[in-house]
């Protein structure tokens, strides 16, 4: 009995994963499927995407290509996902731009894929009635835009903050079908995301320093709040913000 | 590529230096205001008027506004 017991375990569940390409998303799948998940991976770049699919473990995962900033991508992949058991919406981008420099477009073009994508693919995946009773929702948010409000972060940082809002609308709404819905709000984590290389390796030591843990996160840091989200482990959790930031926010 | 345009840019990203402060020998980095959103500024300012995307690097490799400008127009072509 006892070897057997986890609560953590996602066996027998149906998880689609988004921007499951690349960084964060990636080791979320890849992570979920251990935990004995099926999983539906979905991103833009096709070579990435199979890459992910072929690290995970087990049968029955399922890849779908898709632009989730046009109607169609959405529209295709809603069409081609079972009914599911967790979603974890991770695709977005980053952005570090001064305030003089952010005009409604640059604006438009962050928030269409950080903020419209999520929500869009949500709202088409509960209206078709993809989202199982009992499942669980993970938005992927930031500590940036709610807790932080680092030089030039600002389009990306309000993009996250309307999606941490819209976490506790769409928890206390969907709680009437029992599907839970919830955030991992990560601090910086190692991936391309980061990588823009505006900043210099000297300021970026020095973003480190500010890190009470003195590290930034790995995706698999952030992979683990996501699935205890979807978890059985967290079946009383709803409508909450998971901060994962080695300590940034303290 | 015009070095006194490119000059009237870089100063246009300062608040508080005159612009006559602003040469092609200027070393950028010892100008009192300088700052991590100014060297933000600058990177965000050659991607919107020269097309250009530059890294926090080669901000950082430039002593002066000349040796930008020399890292924009050979990034340019
Ligand atoms: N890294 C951090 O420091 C950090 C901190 C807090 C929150 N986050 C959040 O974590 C999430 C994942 O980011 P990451 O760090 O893992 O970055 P990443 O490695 O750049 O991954 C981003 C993922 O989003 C996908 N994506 C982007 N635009 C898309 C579009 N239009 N349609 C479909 N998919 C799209 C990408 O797909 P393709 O590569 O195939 O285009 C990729 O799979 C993002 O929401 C980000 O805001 C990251």
């Amino acid at each position: 009995m006892a070897t057997s017991y986890n609560p953590f375990s996602l066996e027998g569940k149906t998880m689609l994963v988004t921007g499951a390409s690349s960084g964060i998303g990636q080791t979320a799948a890849v992570e979920l499927a251990k935990l004995g998940a099926k999983v539906v991976v979905t991103g833009r770049d096709v070579a990435r995407l199979q890459e992910t699919l072929d690290r995970l473990e087990g049968e029955g995962h399922v890849q779908v290509a898709a632009d989730l900033t046009s109607a169609d991508g959405i529209g295709a992949l809603v069409e081609a996902c079972p009914v599911l058991d967790g979603v974890v919406l991770c695709a977005g981008r980053g952005l570090l731009l001064p305030l003089q420099f952010c005009d409604g477009d640059k604006f438009r073009e962050v928030f269409d894929i950080n903020f419209f994508s999520p929500v869009e693919t949500l709202r088409l995946l509960t209206k078709k009635k993809k989202v199982q009773k009992g499942g669980a929702v993970v938005f992927v948010s930031s500590v940036g835009g709610t807790e932080i409000f680092a030089t030039g972060n600002a389009i990306y940082g309000t993009s996250k903050a309307a999606l941490s809002s819209a976490v506790r609308f769409y928890a206390n709404e969907l709680a009437a079908r029992k599907i839970r819905v919830n955030s991992v709000n990560p601090g910086r984590v190692n991936t391309k995301l980061i990588r823009s290389g505006k900043l210099s390796e000297e300021q970026e030591q020095a973003d480190i320093a500010k890190y009470p843990l003195k590290r930034y996160g790995e995706p698999e840091d952030i992979a683990h709040g996501i699935a205890y989200l979807l978890s059985d482990a967290s079946s009383w959790v709803t409508g909450q913000s998971l901060v994962i930031d080695g300590g940034l926010t303290i | 590529m015009d070095i006194n345009t490119f000059i009237d840019n870089f100063a246009g990203q300062f608040d508080d230096t005159d612009r006559s402060v602003f040469t092609a020998e200027t070393k950028f980095r010892e100008i009192d205001e300088w700052s991590s959103l100014i060297a933000l500024s600058i990177i965000a300012m050659v991607d919107e008027e020269y097309d250009v995307t530059l890294k926090g690097e080669d901000v950082k490799g430039a002593e002066t506004i000349q040796d930008l400008f020399n890292t924009v127009q050979s990034k340019k072509q």
